[in-house]
This record gives C-alpha cells, structure tokens and sequence, in this order.
C-alpha cells in the first residue's frame, strides 16, 4: 500500500461526495444547500487539483483537466452568490440558488468523470 | 519548455498545498468565530469577507480590520492566522525561487531553449562534435566561408570559450554528453537541414557512437570521423563512415609530401588555400642527408615513421623517453631547447630539423638555438596555438605547419569538394614533374592568388542547357566547348579542368577533345567569377549552342521560318 495513493484518491473522492452532498436537496431551496459546504467543496477540489500537478502521462492530464472543468463551475457559483449577496442585495433568490446548485451540479460531473478515470486506470494497471 | 512546466508544477505540489491549508483554515476560523458589527449585535463575518480579509492580511498589505472592529476572540485567532499564511507565502515563494535558481531547472531552460533555437535552423547547417583545437580550427574555417555550424562538446568551459569568439556566423553550441544520441538529437542530428556530421572528439569510442548513430538515423547524411588508431579506423569503414581522419596520420603524410614532392605540396597548397590569400612560395628542402626530430609525441612519432619509410636519416630528440617511448637507434635524451643536446645530435652535420614538440615556447627555442649552431638548416616548426601566430612568423621558419589547421582544412575541403581529395591522391602516383608542370599552368590561369576550386555535375539541376543537349538533342559536348567564353567563343576562360568522373572512372586532368555525358561530374579550378561565367554556357541553351556551333538560331517560330527560306 502507497500512502502517496491513499492520500491522492483520498481527495479526489472526497471533492466528488462534498460535491454531492451540497448539490443533493430541492434545487430552489437555500437551507438545503448550506454555504460552508460549497466553501468546502472548493477547498477540497483545489487540493486535489494541486495533487494532480505535474504527472506527466496521459491519464494524468485528463485528469488534471477534469479537475480544472470543476473548479471552473465551483468558481463561479461562487461568484454568482457573491454578486448576489453583496452586489445586486437581492439574496438568494429561488432563482439564484438554482443557478448556483445548477453550476455546482456540473462539477459533480466533471468530478464523476474523474472518479471513474481513477478506477478504470486502477483496473488497467492491477497493483 | 513543456519540460518545465512540469518541474515546476511538481516541486510546487507541497507549497501550494501548505498555502491552500492555511488560507481555508483562516477562512473557517473567521467565518464560525462570532463578531460584533457597530451597533453592538452580534455579527459573522461570510466567506466574501473572510476571503477578502485573509487575502490582504496573508500577503502583509493590511487594511485594518473590515468591516467592523474584530473583538478579542477573533483578534486571536487573526494572530494565529498572521503567523501561518505568512509563513506559507514565505515558503511558497522560497521554494519557487529556489526551483528558478537550482542547477536542474537552468539546465532544463537552456536544453529547451538550445532545441527552440536548432528547430527554428532554415540553412543547411554542420554538426560538429566536439570543439578542441582543431574543432575550433573547423568551426573557423566553415563560418568564414558563411556555413552554418552547430557545435557539441561534453565541456561546458569548451563551449563558453566558443561563445567568446569572435566568429563571422552565429553558433549554437551545446554541452552535453557526445556519447548520448539524445543529445546528437537535440542538436539537429534529424534535423532537415543538416547537411553532415563531423566527430572530431579526442575519444575513438565517442567518435564511433557519434558515427554509427548518425548512420543509423540518417543514413544518407555525410559522416566525418576522426580516428586515432587503424582499428577503429577500420571498424568505422564498415558501417559506411564517409570520411575518416587521422590526425596524426595527416600530419605526416602532408610533410613527408612537402620533403619528398615539393611540387605535389605546392600544388596541394594552393588548390587547399583560403579564398583570395596569395600563392604560396615554393619551397625547397634538402633530399638528401641527416634529420633532427625534436618531440616523439604522438605527432613525432607518425612523422618519424613516414620519414624512415622515405629512407631518411632521422635522429630523435626526446625530453620524457619514459613516458613516450623510443625508436631503436639514433635517440638523444633531453628538450632541445640547449645547445648541449643539439651537438649531442649532431646538428653541425643536420640538413634539416622538425622543431615538433607541443610545445609553442620549446619549438621557436629549438629553433633560435640550432640556427646558431647551424644556420643553413632547413627549419620546420610546429605551430600548436593559433595565439602565437605573430611570434612564429618572426622566426621566419621554412615551413611552418599547425596540425590542427592542416586537419581542419582537409576536413573542409572533404564537404566542399570531396572530388579535390581524389584528385590529390591520384596526383600523388604522378612524378613531381608532373605537378611542377601543372603548377606553372595554375599560374597562368589564377592571377598571383589562391584559385576557385569548385565542383561541377553535369545533371538537370546545375547544368539544364548541357544536359538537354546531351540526351533529348544528342548533341557532343567536349570539356573544351565547356571551356569556351559564353561571350566570345574564340577566347577560353582561365579555367584547368582538373579531375573528371566520366561514367563512372575517373580521368586525371581530361583532355579538350574529352567527350562530356549526362551525370558526369568535373573538377574545375581557376579564377574567381569564372565559375559563374561558365554556368551561361550550362544553364542557357542559346549560350550553349553560340559556344558550340557560333551561331545563335532566332527563338520565335516566325524568325525562324523566315530564316529556314
């Protein structure tokens, strides 16, 4: 067993079920979909982009770019809560929040993609 | 480039991860720990601010404490936060530095930028590997004539001297492993435009990986290399090395044609010169009578050998008998440079000395001390540092010979005209009247300066005119039709025709009446400009067929049918 491993599957499985978890619930509603969460969930995909840094095989880049797709989505709705709360005072709005759930969402995808990525390169290798 | 790209991103896994951590700890804190805003009500601060705060605060820039006063919990846990993200931003920024500084990371910048710069090469360009004495002779000679060189030596000092030097062309050089084909790659081994490879290491072994690589990746690609011992010489042959050079073989052989031919070496000289120098006097050693040979080095020792074979009287002169070993008979032990050791040698009753030790200082001393005892001896002094050429003109020697020039030049004249080498060897069987009376003749034609030397193949490309003729219209071509002035037929240009591969044999200084057929290939050599003179008579049937016949046919078919009646 390789800590280094553990540890880098440890992440990336983790973004994706935090990912999950603030996603899961009814869209509109803001008290399902709480902000430390999303907090969390950026935090946690940042690190595992960090760890995808600088492998240089093929694998590696996709998955580096997956992660790259997430955070891009996570960004900005993160940004959209922002502009939300502090820019325009609206709050979150049933709208808002289903565009900030929405982009989220997309970032479950990327990392699914990810995920699956990590298990089929497992697989393929049997070590 | 891509390749540091991924240097960096690795060696920064550890500090961005530490930096992250920092950040979303302070954050968190910040966000869960309970504020007042200015009314007194209780307050917490959101992520925005908490990002906001952490940000300005980490990188010491510090605004305050926005938007309200903090109340001593969170000025606690601000002092905890100051001292962990500066810290970690002093740690990423160390560590980046570091990574810019480190040796690996300059190595990977100037690989990448050496492989950017051979990539972007449009000329046809030469590898040379290996860049000592005469490498550097090479690299010297080939830029003067406008070749584009590039340049590998596994020493880096070597390659930092080169840079220094003031060279008429731009040349990329390289420190690298010879041996590696990574690095023969990198500098343009594959390379479209390279145009040939020399190995000129002082290493037998990497001058045969360098060989057998570049025959192995590109077959077709001239391959020069030189070869210290028979051996090696011999296993390269088998692979097909184009050129193979022994320096010390060279050496001897160009001076034992100097004592023996003084004609052949004239002629040699001359037709190897550089561009536009003036004709090199002929010289005249003594053929018979006793030798003085001071050095038996590896040079020494290869002169010795050739002049013993030509049937001369040779006595050796050797400081370190020990180290190079001796000849059977006829050694002195010691430099030369004292009078002692000369009349030890017997320098009274010498015709001749070779001042060849490799030493520039020991050489001219040998010199000024045996022209005291012996002024009529006929002085040959080898040059090793092309620094000390003002001094070695001073003292006036017969002859003067640098090894690594002389190898340089050979090199040289291998790539540009590999035809004037076959040509030398088959003059080499003739008499030396022979090359005496052809000497005469290049001064006729060449005007006190170093002729043009210059290849010609009769094909579609270099010679449209003559080859049209010569297979569509079956016309005869003679090499004196060739000869003739595209302007003036009666007048024929300064030109000796000096070596011609006529279907495949070889004809030494071909005739007028000498029939010329298509692929035929013709050493010329005369003034400069008559080359492209002649080119009139082989690209422009008009000229061509005014040289042939006089008369110029009217091109138009109405002139033409004008002229038929």
């Amino acid at each position: 067993m390789n800590s280094e491993k553990v540890i880098f599957n440890f992440f990336i499985v983790l973004a994706l079920t935090l990912n999950f978890g603030f996603v899961f619930g009814a869209i509109e509603d803001p008290s399902h979909h709480p902000v430390y969460e999303l907090f969390a969930v950026i935090v946690v995909n940042l690190i595992a982009t960090i760890l995808k840094f600088g492998d240089r095989t093929q694998v590696g880049a996709i998955l580096l770019s997956t992660s790259l797709v997430a955070l891009l989505q996570l960004f900005v709705a993160a940004i959209i809560w922002f502009v939300a709360n502090y820019v325009t005072g609206s709050g979150l709005t049933p709208a808002v929040m289903a565009s900030i759930v929405s982009l989220s969402a997309g970032a479950v995808l990327a990392n699914v993609v990810s995920v699956v990525l990590l298990l089929i390169e497992t697989v393929m290798l049997r070590r | 480039m891509e390749n540091i790209v991924y240097v960096v991103f690795r060696r920064m896994r550890q500090p961005l991860l530490t930096l992250l951590l920092a950040y979303s700890i302070s954050m968190l804190g910040l966000v869960l720990i309970p504020g007042q805003d200015d009314a007194g009500q209780p307050w917490h601060m959101d992520f925005f601010h908490a990002f906001y705060f952490v940000s300005f605060m980490s990188t010491t820039i510090g605004f305050g404490e926005i938007p309200y006063p903090f109340t001593d919990a969170q000025r606690m846990w601000v002092i905890f936060t100051i001292y962990a993200t500066v810290i970690s931003w002093i740690y990423a920024i160390g560590t980046l530095l570091a990574l810019i500084q480190g040796e690996a990371f300059q190595n990977a910048l100037t690989v990448g930028r050496f492989a950017r710069r051979i990539r972007r090469l449009t000329d046809d360009f030469i590898l040379i590997v290996g860049y000592g004495s005469i490498g550097r002779e090479l690299v010297m000679a080939l830029t003067d004539r406008r070749q584009h060189v590039v340049v590998l030596d596994s020493d880096q000092q070597r390659i930092n001297v080169m840079k220094l030097q003031n060279l008429r062309e731009d040349v990329p050089g390289f420190s690298g492993e010879a041996a590696n084909p990574d690095n023969l790659t990198r500098a343009g081994l594959t390379h479209p435009r390279c145009a040939a490879v020399i190995a000129l290491t002082n290493s037998n072994a990497v001058n045969l990986k360098v060989a057998i690589t570049s025959k192995l990746l590109r077959p077709e690609l001239t391959v020069v290399s030189r070869a210290d011992s028979a051996e090696v010489e011999k296993n390269m042959e088998s692979f097909g090395t184009d050129y193979i050079v022994d320096p010390f073989e060279t050496f001897a052989m160009h001076l034992s044609i100097a004592l023996q031919s003084p004609g052949l070496h004239l002629l040699g000289e001359w037709l190897g010169g550089n561009a536009h120098d003036p004709l090199a006097e002929p010289i005249y050693p003594p053929q018979q009578g006793k030798w003085v040979l001071c050095g038996f080095g590896r040079f020494g020792k290869a002169v010795y050998e050739r002049l013993t074979k030509e049937g001369m009287d040779v006595v050796v002169i050797e400081a370190t008998p020990g180290k190079t070993g001796t000849p059977q008979a006829g050694v002195v032990i010691g430099k030369g440079t004292e009078a002692a050791t000369l009349m030890e040698a017997n320098i009274d009753n010498a015709v001749g000395i070779v001042a060849g030790t490799d030493r520039d200082v020991d050489n001219l001393s040998i010199i000024m001390t045996a022209r005291e005892l012996n002024p009529d001896l006929f002085v040959i002094l080898r040059q090793n540092q092309r620094t000390n050429k003002t001094i070695v003109k001073a003292v006036n020697a017969n002859m003067v010979m640098h090894p690594s020039q002389i190898i340089a030049n050979k090199i040289r004249l291998l790539l540009a005209t590999p035809m004037l080498q076959e040509f030398m060897s088959l003059a080499k069987g003739e008499e030396d009247d022979w090359a005496c009376e052809l000497v005469s003749r290049l001064i006729a034609v060449s005007s006190e300066e170093v002729p043009d030397v210059w290849e010609m193949s009769v094909d579609e490309t270099h010679a449209e005119a003559v080859y049209m003729a010569l297979t569509t219209l079956g016309k005869v071509v003679t090499i004196g039709d060739l000869e003739r002035n595209p302007r003036e037929r009666k007048r024929r240009l300064p030109v000796i025709p000096l070596l011609m591969n006529h279907r495949d044999s070889l004809i030494l200084l071909p005739k007028k009446d000498q029939q010329v057929s298509a692929g035929d290939k013709i050493l010329w050599c005369g003034r400069y400009s008559v080359q492209s003179k002649m080119s009139w008579t082989l690209q422009h049937p008009v000229a061509l067929e005014y040289v042939l016949q006089g008369t110029t046919e009217p091109r138009n078919w109405l002139f033409r049918r004008l002229t038929r009646q």
